[in-house]
């Protein structure tokens, strides 16, 4: 199991590179949701994993570790405002400059194509 | 009375001109408002000074960061009292000076406050009882001295002397912290009391070379030594009120105080002797030759004054105790006499218009009182008997004949005190020859020059009757401050002197009068020396200087166009490149350490559900240019997490997860209206290669870390949560117990982060103007029917039963899995089902205003329940709790933490929603004519 789930968090992680590095907003802000889960997952597997331990006072015999939960509880939620706030910037910046490349490179043939629905 | 005030007071001070200004003063009521926080300063200095001078050290003490040995300590003792008389004292009569000196249309609000800045400045330097603290202060004399200088900044010259002065002295400052860190660790304290208690210890550490170097670059960088001595003339470009503060008894005295501060530390060794006494004799030499041959007034004196700061530092590196008295000595006389100099040079070009010597001729018979007062001040400089300067230069001269250290060559020492002291009496005659008499005054922009206003002379007076007073009554004058000084300089032993006129014939009597003889001969044979001078090639510190610090601005500036070239996909591909070069060092340390945990067994579900994810994130790699389908795909690896979370025992993180994924889907959606639907095939294959490569090695890394970390024993600080949960919070769901309660700060700050991102996207939307499609990707015109009416239909009565779940969570969340994030999350998505369902116009007719003001509700509930805490005192967001016996429910806990989970569930509320609902309305604002 503890390998399927390093496989997991390392296909996250490697995809999630691969996209961060693309040129277009749009990638980026995937790259960056997938590099999140993959953060998320790292940090909670830091309490090892178990089985049907909940971390509830007299539920469980062997409770697992509360604090790697507690940590990610919060990363969740503001993983999903920093993504949020990276979608707005990156219509922000298609609004001003036209583009959705990640420098805001100005990209006149690209928009043109767009426009047309020809690619 | 707090010895601190000292040091506040002229900060203070440096607020009231500019108010005054603002409030149009006339021109002597803002110098007043300028002098009256000094003065009091004063006032203060001469409450303490009475217990100096009775022998004590006064010591102030306020913690500041004691954790690194930083404090507000200060110390007066007697030679911080002088220093602090110089600095208060000369600074007050500049005060009264620049009124007069400064037109009526310049900004003398202005003026006064960096004055006032660059007094708080030394103050702080000469009372500092922490070495820290003192560089501190120093940093800052560095800074304010550059504003001072710069003060006409309409002018290149001055902006190019405020800047050498700042890079110069700038630089010896960080070198000086270096030092001083160095003596912190080998002392193992920067407070000065201990630093110079522990001389012996330093002296023999390993490190002194090291330490003294450092130090000395400090010291020798801002009392303009050689060969770091070249900004100082530059810095004549200054008004002359600040020349005359800071380059006579201040700022250039801030190195030769930090000698004298350190004495007991750092002196007393051959390498003290050869690095002092050596940069000194060069310092007084090149300067004292140098000034003769400078035609502009303040040109001769500044380099006189190098000249004579390196006289004093020779002094101090003769490693003799009567040296440093001697030392110590010439710091009063040069103030009093250089600052009236500096003064009456000033008054000179106020009221001639130069300070070309060459024009300068004869004002003896045009400013006669002037004229007195400048040449007494010369006499001193020059060293007359009768004068102050004549009592210091004989104990210079007879110090020099005592040093027996460097053997057969001890000779070089008198020598060159002997050649400097004829070059400053030929300096000191041209200055009163030149300017004075000898013919008439050539072309001058002002004619005919007249004596200054009445109060302009005062300060200049009252300097001159101290070199008389000094000169003529030395033991009923300075006798008494000098010995406090001299004992503190020492540590607190003195040797035997006698401050006399008249020590009979001897050796260091001849030295002088060869030094008068010699100087006037020498400035006889002027017109000889100033044209072999002007046969010599010319080579101005200044271009040097500007073309040094060009070519390095040059060199920086290629340097960072060359890392930051504007590319992000370049600075996030050098950033992995770092991470995966760190994961490949530490992974393969780490494989070598090896587990020893025992695994779990892998099943069928679990299989099944990985392959899922692992295809979902590949998927949505591969696919990424067709963006609804990797949007598709990303759900499937978010819903796969969450069902991860569940069978990994973590429930609160599963829900969470869950209403975390429908958010960012809609909000991808939503983004994806406005963007290109497909991202062009732009990246090149080497490109592709390389990124491929980096995502293998990082995600490899990052995956074989955690297969380690999983398989490798666990020692961590769980239980003490795990125990004291339900005693100490209230809870029995520990998760949510650490979020609200011992780890409430964190959570705290978290959903200021989540504020703070809402309100970052309400302002980016603001007035954000979009194209958007008609049509989507193929052309075809989007469905008309926005609104399905199943979805309306059935969405409507699901938003009660969503929002009693969401008390449910809520409610339950301290004891079972649940709490104010997820239930927050619960509430938005049910809300923006409506959003979608019913569209923004329909929900704004129902909930009219904006989100944010829920945010900021939430974010004060929970800073005010945490506040709260105080107020029983306890510390901050500590939690109480109470079992009460509710009638029908039975028994129930409240606690405070449900109070500040309330203002997570708001914050969390109003910042999703501010977040999808405004995006959602940037799609309402372009279609204007229907809804969407």
């Amino acid at each position: 199991m503890e390998a399927l789930v390093a496989i997991i968090i390392a296909v996250l992680v490697g995809s999630g590179v691969y996209l961060v590095l693309r040129a277009r907003t749009f990638p980026v802000i995937l790259g960056l949701t997938l590099l999140s889960y993959g953060a998320n997952l790292f940090v909670f597997i830091s309490g090892r994993l178990k089985l049907d331990q909940v971390a509830v006072v007299g539920q469980s015999a062997d409770p697992t570790d509360p604090l790697p939960q507690a940590l990610v509880l919060t990363a969740i939620v503001i993983g999903f405002a920093m993504t949020a706030f990276l979608v707005v910037l990156a219509l922000r910046a298609q609004g001003e400059l036209g583009s959705d490349h990640v420098d805001g490179q100005r990209d006149e043939l690209y928009g043109e194509q767009q426009n047309k629905g020809s690619r | 009375m707090n010895l601190g005030f000292l040091v506040l007071l002229p900060f203070l001070g440096a607020v009231l001109p500019p108010l005054a200004e603002r409030w149009r003063f006339s021109r002597p009521a803002l110098s007043w408002t300028a002098a009256v926080l000094p003065l009091l300063a004063l006032g203060v200095l001469w409450f303490h000074g009475r217990r100096v001078f009775s022998g004590e050290t006064v010591r102030q003490f306020v913690p500041w960061m004691p954790d690194l040995g930083l404090n507000l300590a200060f110390r007066l003792d007697g030679l911080a009292l002088l220093f602090s008389l110089l600095v208060l004292g000369i600074g007050l009569l500049i005060i009264l000076y620049a009124r007069y000196y400064l037109s009526a249309n310049e900004k003398a609000g202005r003026f006064y406050a960096f004055l006032l800045l660059f007094m708080g400045a030394m103050m702080g330097v000469v009372t500092s009882n922490n070495l820290l603290l003192l560089v501190v202060f120093w940093e800052l004399t560095s800074l304010s001295s550059f504003l001072l200088i710069g003060f006409w900044y309409h002018q290149t010259d001055a902006r190019k002397g405020a800047r050498m002065a700042l890079a110069v002295t700038g630089m010896g400052g960080l070198a000086l912290l270096a030092g001083a860190i160095v003596i912190g660790q080998v002392v193992g304290s920067y407070s000065l009391d201990d630093v110079l208690a522990s001389g012996d210890l330093i002296r023999g550490h390993s490190l002194y070379p090291l330490i003294l170097c450092l130090v000395l670059l400090g010291v020798f960088t801002k009392s303009a030594q050689f060969p770091f001595h070249f900004w100082l003339p530059h810095a004549m470009s200054a008004p002359t009120p600040v020349s005359a503060y800071l380059h006579s008894a201040t700022m250039v005295k801030a190195g030769v105080f930090l000698l004298a501060r350190l004495y007991p530390a750092l002196s007393g060794t051959d390498l003290w002797f050869f690095l002092v006494t050596g940069a000194g004799l060069a310092t007084l030499l090149w300067g004292a030759i140098w000034a003769l041959f400078q035609h502009d007034l303040k040109g001769l004196l500044a380099y006189s004054t190098i000249s004579h700061l390196g006289l004093i530092t020779m002094l101090f590196g003769l490693n003799a105790q009567l040296a440093a008295v001697a030392g110590v000595f010439h710091i009063i006389n040069h103030a009093t006499f250089k600052a009236s100099l500096f003064m009456a040079a000033g008054i000179i070009d106020h009221e001639t218009g130069t300070r070309d010597m060459r024009r300068i001729n004869g004002l003896w018979k045009y400013m006669p009182y002037t004229a007195v007062l400048a040449m007494v001040a010369s006499a001193a400089m020059a060293g007359v008997p009768l004068l102050n300067g004549f009592l210091s230069k004989e104990m210079f001269f007879a110090e020099t004949l005592d040093s027996g250290q460097l053997g057969s060559l001890s000779w070089i020492l008198p020598l060159g005190a002997v050649l400097g002291g004829v070059f400053s009496v030929a300096y000191s005659a041209r200055f009163i020859h030149d300017v004075f008499f000898n013919g008439e005054p050539i072309d001058l922009p002002k004619y005919p020059p007249h004596e200054p206003p009445r109060y302009m002379k005062v300060p200049v007076e009252v300097l001159v009757a101290l070199c008389l007073a000094v000169g003529i009554f030395p033991s009923l004058t300075v006798a008494a401050l000098l010995e406090v000084a001299a004992r503190a300089t020492l540590g607190g032993t003195l040797p035997e002197y006698h401050l006399a006129i008249w020590h009979g014939f001897n050796v260091p009597l001849m030295m002088s009068i060869v030094a008068l003889v010699g100087g006037v001969l020498v400035y006889s044979q002027r017109l000889r020396l100033f044209a072999l001078n002007d046969r010599l090639p010319s080579l101005d510190a200044k271009l040097v200087f500007e073309a040094r610090m060009q070519s390095l601005a040059r060199w920086a500036g290629t340097i960072s166009s060359t890392l930051r070239n504007g590319s992000l996909q370049s600075y996030t591909a050098w950033l992995l490149m770092v991470v995966a070069l760190v994961l490949v060092t530490s992974v393969t340390r780490e494989l070598l350490a090896g587990g020893g945990r025992e695994m779990l067994p892998l099943d069928g579900v679990a299989l099944l559900c990985g392959g899922m994810l692992i295809v979902a994130a590949i998927l949505t790699t591969a696919l990424h240019r067709h963006r609804m389908t990797a949007i598709m795909c990303l759900s499937v690896v978010g819903l796969v997490v969450s069902l991860m979370f569940v069978r990994f025992s973590a429930p609160d993180l599963a829900l969470t997860q869950l209403s975390v994924e429908v958010v960012t889907i809609l909000l991808l959606m939503l983004a994806m209206y406005f963007l290109p639907v497909r991202t062009r095939r732009e990246s090149s294959m080497p490109r592709i290669g390389r990124d491929v490569v980096l995502s293998v090695l990082v995600g490899g890394g990052v995956g074989i870390l955690a297969f380690m970390m999983m398989t490798s024993g666990v020692d961590s600080i769980s239980p003490f949560f795990l125990e004291n949960a339900k005693p100490g919070g209230g809870g029995t769901n520990v998760v949510n117990v650490i979020l609200v309660d011992f780890r409430g700060f964190d959570t705290f700050g978290e959903i200021i982060v989540l504020g703070i991102a809402g309100m970052g996207i309400y302002a980016l939307l603001k007035d954000l103007e979009l194209y958007s499609p008609q049509t989507d990707s193929l052309g075809r015109p989007w469905a008309k029917d926005a609104h399905p009416l199943i979805l309306v239909t059935i969405s409507r009565p699901l938003l009660p039963l969503a929002l009693m779940i969401s008390v449910y969570i809520f409610l339950r969340g301290h004891n079972l899995p649940g709490g104010g994030f997820i239930a927050g999350l619960i509430t938005s998505v049910a809300l923006v089902l409506q959003y979608v369902a019913s569209g923004v116009a329909w929900m704004h007719r129902r909930i009219p205003g904006d989100y944010h003001p829920v945010v900021a509700l939430g974010v004060l509930l929970a800073g005010f329940t945490g506040v709260g805490a105080w107020y029983f005192g306890h510390p901050f967001l500590t939690s109480a709790f109470w079992h009460v016996n509710w009638p029908v429910v039975g028994e129930f806990e409240v606690a405070t933490a449900m109070l500040f989970d309330t203002g997570v569930f708001l914050t969390v509320v109003g910042a999703t929603l501010l977040i999808l609902a405004n995006l959602g309305k940037l799609s309402l604002l372009d279609d204007k004519g229907g809804v969407r």
